[in-house]
């Protein structure tokens, strides 16, 4: 029987506004599927988002969503979680959002380890806007900023999320949609920051521009460079050249926040 | 039994009045001069199983406030000018999504770095205009620490009721000062919560006007379903570009607040009634200028004092009325004139308005407001 997606979507809020292409429906599908293999309470989960394409996500989800401002979702979702621990709560954004104006909210949500799952879906580029140069765009790329090809080094999320604390990192594609779910199914199931990167594409804004001729030369792009992590450990220097590894990044135990914070509640209840 | 008798700082009355009200949960970022908030509330909260966070920033701050008040509880954050610039991008945030939320802000010199121990006035206008679009705004300036805890409580009571940002600007001065302050028992004060939906979740509308200008507001996690976004919204929460929604929407929003003036709005007349020159001022500079009327009045001046203590919404009525039987208005301010030009947009030109302006980190005495009162003819 094929999966039942209606069971998570909110009802009359579809179509969505995404193109014809676009790598954050895939996303969507994948987190729907995490959500269902793990009994997700719609009521007691919440969606949170900064601004953006990807960013659009958790209006067509039936659960508390919170589409906040831009760069800020991990800040707004930390004030949830800390609020009601018992809460589930998954932060899902794009590339620029998490990683340009949000890249402080999203270093110290990673810093406390505080129980939530962040989902960056990665095309490389500002999508909403236009097509212009984000963080993660490749250096040599075009976009409609950087007309002459793009001058800056782009941030590695993973290695990102994993200097500054997250104790859970992961990274997918869109092209590998059978696995998304997995990856966030057991991020959400790790206790402590987690994020899942997926590498997804926007054809309309960063393929045009970049001699990408369909979507599906930007998916096979991605089916090649992708390489899972068990696979890499074979692997010579030289066969990882130009590759990006995909799966279970790290993995790590360490306190949790919210549990910290209710030893502090102890202590404070103690002293008095 | 006696009541509870401290001497406290303003700050200090902050934070203990927002935990009168009922207060569950601050974050926030340490800035001079209002670090003493975010201190006692660290100490305190824990106590009574309130949550405390330092964010990132103050962005950050104001962000994880408006997620927690999103989860039904009150919520706190303290700052001073620099921080309240930058918490100006979630405090529209929580305007357009109606997000019940205080904001303590103590004023020092400014703009940028400014004067961080200084004694200042000059953020009132940022309290109404320092987000961007049309958008409620109700500020409050205490001019006493007895005071700054009463209108704490107010604050949040206002921020429940009309689910809105609340701003509280005590100046550096009336912050850092340490006075008597006489703690109100438990049920003395009026502690208002937000209003529950009473419609089951499936019939839930988090901006459902049949409920009137207010609507319920339901906690995430408590069974409600709901969508919160920054975008122009619809009764249900979700985005839209309609014109006559997008019209009306607003145009609620910022009636919440202009239609219930009568309830927001507070002031004190001192010797107003006979009064032929009145020195409307806030704050620090209100106990100037009621020292300074006096004064006046043993020299046979008819001085009267007119005290804001919301500076937003703005007694415009009241000010229009005694226009038209002073022979002046006198607006001494730690600021180049921000509450003077508002008097003076306000009384159609019926009387001269007289600014006594500082921005050099040092309080009005009453000697410069004496002195100004003889050149009321
Ligand atoms: C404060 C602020 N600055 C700029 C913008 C404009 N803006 C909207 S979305 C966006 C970029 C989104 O890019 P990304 O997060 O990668 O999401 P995508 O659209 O690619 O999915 C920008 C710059 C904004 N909404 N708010
Ligand atoms: S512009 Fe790009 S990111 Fe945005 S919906 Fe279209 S394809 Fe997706
Ligand atoms: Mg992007």
């Amino acid at each position: 029987m094929a999966f039942d997606y209606d069971k998570y979507i909110r009802p009359g809020k579809l179509p969505h506004i995404w193109c014809p292409g676009c790598g954050h429906g895939i996303v969507m599908k994948g987190l729907i599927r995490a959500m269902d293999s793990l009994n997700l309470k719609k009521e007691e989960t919440a969606i949170v988002s900064g601004i953006g394409c990807a960013s659009r996500l958790p209006g067509y989800l039936d659960c508390c969503t919170l589409h906040t401002a831009h760069g800020r979702a991990a800040a707004f979702a930390t004030g949830v979680k800390m609020a009601k621990p018992e809460m589930n709560v998954i932060l899902v954004g794009g590339d620029g959002d998490g990683t340009a104006i949000g890249g402080n909210h999203f270093i110290h949500a990673c810093r406390r380890n505080i129980n939530m799952t962040y989902i960056i879906m990665n095309n490389y580029i500002y999508g909403m806007t236009g097509g212009q140069f984000s963080p993660c765009t490749p250096t040599g790329a075009k976009a409609s900023t950087t007309p002459y090809g793009n001058p800056d080094p782009g941030f590695d999320i993973a290695k990102l999320a994993i200097g500054a604390g997250a104790s859970f990192v992961a990274r997918g594609t869109a092209y590998h949609a059978a696995q998304i779910d997995k990856l966030i199914a057991e991020a959400i199931q790790h206790k402590g920051f987690s994020v899942v990167e997926i590498l997804d594409d926007c054809p309309t804004t960063y393929g045009r521009r970049n001699k990408y001729r369909s979507v599906v030369e930007m998916m096979n792009r991605l089916k090649e460079v992708a390489v899972p992590v068990k696979a890499a450990e074979k692997m010579t220097a030289e066969q990882l050249e130009g590759k990006i590894l995909t799966g279970v990044l790290h993995k790590v135990e360490k306190p949790e926040y919210c549990e910290e914070y209710a030893k502090v509640l102890q202590r404070a209840q103690a002293a008095k | 039994m006696a009541k509870k008798v401290a001497f406290l700082q303003g700050n200090e009355a902050a934070a203990h009045g927002a935990l009168y009200a009922g207060c569950r949960f601050f974050a926030g970022y340490p800035i001079t001069p209002s670090t003493e908030v975010a201190e006692v509330m660290s100490a305190e909260l824990p106590k009574v199983g309130g949550k405390f966070i330092q964010m990132e920033d103050e962005i950050g701050a104001m962000a994880a406030l408006i997620g927690a008040s999103l989860t039904g509880v009150k919520v706190l954050t303290s700052t001073s000018g620099p921080g309240l610039s930058l918490k100006q991008e979630n405090i529209g945030y929580a305007c357009i999504t109606e997000v019940p939320s205080v904001i303590v802000n103590v004023m020092r010199g400014g703009p940028s770095t400014g004067m961080p121990t200084g004694p200042s006035q000059s953020d009132v206008m940022c309290a109404k205009w320092g987000t961007h679009g049309d958008h409620p705004a109700i500020c409050l300036v205490p001019a006493s620490v007895q005071e700054i805890f009463e209108e704490t409580v107010r604050a949040f009571n206002l921020a429940e009721k009309y689910r809105t940002p609340v701003m509280i600007m005590p100046d550096e001065i009336v912050a850092h000062m340490r006075e008597r302050i006489v703690f109100p028992e438990p049920g003395e004060l009026e502690v208002v919560d937000r209003t529950a939906p009473s419609v089951p979740p499936e019939k839930y509308k988090p901006y459902d006007t049949s409920f009137g200008d207010v609507p319920p507001l339901a906690a995430f996690g408590s069974g409600y379903k709901f969508h919160v976004t920054g975008l122009n919204k619809m009764q249900d929460g979700f985005p839209t570009t309609k014109a006559e929604i997008v019209q009306a929407e607003e145009e609620r929003q910022v009636r919440k607040v202009e239609a219930n003036k009568a309830d927001i709005m507070k002031w004190e007349e001192y010797l107003c009634d006979d009064a032929e020159v009145i020195v409307v001022a806030y704050g620090s500079t209100s106990r100037s200028a009621r020292f300074a009327v006096n004064e006046a009045r043993k020299n046979g001046i008819k001085a009267g004092l007119f005290r804001l203590i919301t500076f937003w919404p703005f007694p415009e009525e009241r000010l229009l009325e005694l226009s038209k039987k002073v022979k002046g208005f006198i607006t001494p301010e730690m600021n180049l004139g921000m509450c003077t030009g508002v008097v003076k947009g306000c009384i159609e030109g019926n009387a001269p308005v007289l600014g006594i302006f500082r921005v050099d980190g040092e309080p009005i005495n009453p000697g410069q407001i004496l002195d100004k009162m003889k050149e009321v003819k």
